[in-house]
């Protein structure tokens, strides 16, 4: 079972992150990054078997985040688990940083793909699940895909490629796939630019176990992690339910937040909100909290600048 | 006239053109807000598809809808539209369908987002095929006319577009032709031959060299597929040195198409700037900077070129 008080409290601090090193970078996905916070903390804290120490320890299991552009909820949940200084977290996006816009696994260990372009990251994992079941090790593939991002054709061959690849020898049941369905792209909602409905029955009938789950709710992700580690003999997949923004009232379902960077003072009031902190307590809370107060400081300065 | 992104100059483009040609068609793959297509599809909600995140459909779809005698401009940033490069091959070259293909974003100068959204080879990838024209305007008035260019040829055309904002370079009178290119400042020393991002840097390093008596010619190269090639020789025939600057991968853009036909009709010594390796995240300038295609950058690798 889950610590789910304790993945939630991470997911809180992530969440914090993830506003901080857009506020400081200027760019950057806000939305996506906020709906996939609490399925990559729940994998990270609570559920993979990994070792800031040893990013390269080949039975380590590996998350794919397919939808790059989110990046931002890996940095801040990586940095969090000790992978690298949080402080490094404010040089996203700058010239020279191992903290690329979109994933780079060449410039920072633990990173276990280059994606960003959309599409591609269900075949690279379905590569890795089959490579290590021939190594005969017991490692588990995660990987996110994005409600957009499967409109992607390769998906669809991954898709049907996933429940018969290495059949019988090496089925691929150490593989769990998470949609991010927050019901929004880059243009506008998923059901106005192309919809994906029914998605579930189009996943079940390329041959995957589909369940349906709340993918801002820790004990249901974990449960859905659960079935997907007791299934025998093919890849699982969990359609996530989410909101896109999901934690700031102002970025909720709003597609013009999928590519924007919170302007210095947007980002206190997203952190205030994220925090859970009334307008009326918020300079009570900051004498009170000084972790809070400094990071206040710092993007107060970013308003200056 | 202020400066303005040659994406955006498209976008207008396409409205005024799109008004009077009814064959003009918009296919989108979840980025008409970048690619400015946006005006027009409100405008024609009926002329505008947006086909989701799913590019090569997009581009295959585009090939029918030219076959069936619309005017379609296909749509995405350059990178995930040479990143289908097969069916580009096959469904647009080979089929010779009258598909406008439109890569905005082009370069590292887009910054921030990092290596994966800059395209930086499309121009070589696209150049090999050997029927799709490539152009790639300098300013707000070149886009306006190579769109209107397009909408004319009869046949494949690849515009590469800037999200950056470009200053204007053209004079008013200018006219964009295929295959022509515009010498934007007459020297003796060396050819500078610029295309996109980097044109406006390599007028200000023509300035600094000036200052130091260097004379370069710089050109303006939008035409890349076809070149040029009376003003490249007749140019590099007086000056005797030619600089290539782009913001593309070093390998097979127009610094490859330069040394192709030099190297073939009338070898010159050439040196290429652009992009080397892959790109990174960072601010624009920084990038442009590192890489020397900034004014001091241009500057120096003409210097040292001319061993002076
Ligand atoms: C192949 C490709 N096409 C286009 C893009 C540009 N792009 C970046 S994010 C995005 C929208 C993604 O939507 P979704 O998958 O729903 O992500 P989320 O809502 O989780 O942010 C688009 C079109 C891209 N990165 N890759
Ligand atoms: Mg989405």
């Amino acid at each position: 079972m889950a610590d789910v008080v304790r993945l939630d409290a991470i997911a809180r601090e992530c969440r914090v992150q993830i506003i901080r090193m857009l506020a400081h970078a200027g760019s950057g996905h806000p939305g996506g990054s906020l709906s996939v916070i609490d399925l990559v903390v729940t994998l990270m804290f609570g559920r993979m078997r990994h070792d800031p120490k040893r990013p390269d320890w080949p039975e380590r299991d590996r998350l794919i985040l397919s939808k790059g552009h989110a990046v931002p909820a890996l940095y801040a949940a990586m940095a969090r688990a000790g992978y690298f200084p949080e402080d490094q977290l404010i040089t996203l996006r700058k010239l020279g940083s191992p903290l690329q816009g979109h994933p780079d696994r060449t410039t920072l260990p633990g990173i276990e793909a280059a994606t960003g372009s959309l599409g591609q990251g269900l075949s690279i994992s379905l590569g890795i699940a089959l490579g290590l079941k021939m190594a005969g090790w017991p490692a588990r593939v995660y990987c996110i895909l994005g409600d957009g991002e499967i409109q992607e054709g390769q998906v669809w061959e991954a898709a049907m490629s996933g429940p018969q690849l290495g059949q019988p020898q090496h089925p691929l049941d150490n593989l769990t796939v998470i949609l991010d369905y927050n019901k929004i792209q880059l243009d506008d909602f998923v059901a106005k630019i192309r919809d994906l409905e029914p998605v579930l029955a189009k996943w079940q009938a390329f041959g995957w176990p589909v369940v349906e789950i709340d993918g801002h709710k820790i004990d249901q992700i974990d449960k859905a992690l659960d079935q997907a580690e007791a299934t025998r003999g093919k890849p699982f997949f969990i359609v996530a339910h989410t909101v896109k923004g999901k934690g700031v009232s102002f970025m909720e379902n709003q597609p013009e937040w999928h590519g924007k960077a919170p302007k210095p003072a947007e980002a206190i009031a997203a952190v205030r909100e994220i925090l859970g902190v009334s307008e009326a307590a918020w300079e009570e809370y900051l004498a009170k909290d000084s972790t809070t107060r400094a990071l206040v400081g710092e993007l107060r300065a970013l308003e200056r600048k | 006239m202020p400066g303005k992104a040659t994406r955006a100059a498209f976008g207008e483009a396409l409205l005024e053109l799109g008004a009077r040609d009814e064959r003009i068609v918009t296919l989108d793959a979840d980025l008409s807000k970048s690619t400015m297509t946006v005006a027009f599809a409100k405008k024609h909600p009926d002329r505008a598809f947006n086909l989701g995140i799913a590019e090569q459909n997009m581009i295959g779809t585009g090939a029918g809808l030219a076959l069936a005698g619309k005017i379609p401009f296909v749509c995405s940033f350059a990178c995930f539209l040479v990143g289908r490069f097969e069916t580009i091959r096959i469904s647009v070259a080979y089929t010779n369908a009258n598909v406008k293909l439109v890569g905005t974003h082009a370069g590292i100068a887009i910054g921030e987002d990092g290596y994966s959204q800059m395209g930086l080879e499309d121009v070589a990838c696209i150049r090999s095929l050997p029927n799709i024209a490539i152009v790639q305007p300098a300013d707000e008035l070149e886009t306006k006319q190579a769109v209107a260019y397009a909408v004319e040829h009869e046949g494949p055309v690849y515009l590469r577009l800037t999200r950056q904002t470009m200053e204007p370079v053209c004079p008013p009178d200018y006219r964009f032709r295929l295959g022509q290119w515009l010498v934007l400042r007459g020297g003796r020393d060396v050819t500078l031959i610029g295309s996109g991002g980097p044109i406006g840097n390599c007028l200000e390093a023509a300035r600094l060299l000036a200052a130091e008596s260097i004379s370069a010619e710089v050109v303006n190269a939008a035409s890349i597929k076809p070149l040029d090639e009376d003003l490249l020789l007749r140019s590099a025939g007086r000056t005797g040195h030619v600089v290539t600057v782009e913001d593309h991968a070093l390998a097979g853009g127009l610094g490859g198409a330069v040394a192709e036909l030099l190297g073939e009709v009338m070898p010159t010594p050439l040196k290429r700037l652009g992009v080397q390796g892959f790109g990174e995240s960072g601010d624009s300038k920084g990038l442009y900077a590192k890489h020397g295609l900034d004014p001091a950058g241009i500057a120096a690798s003409v210097r040292k070129f001319l061993n002076r």
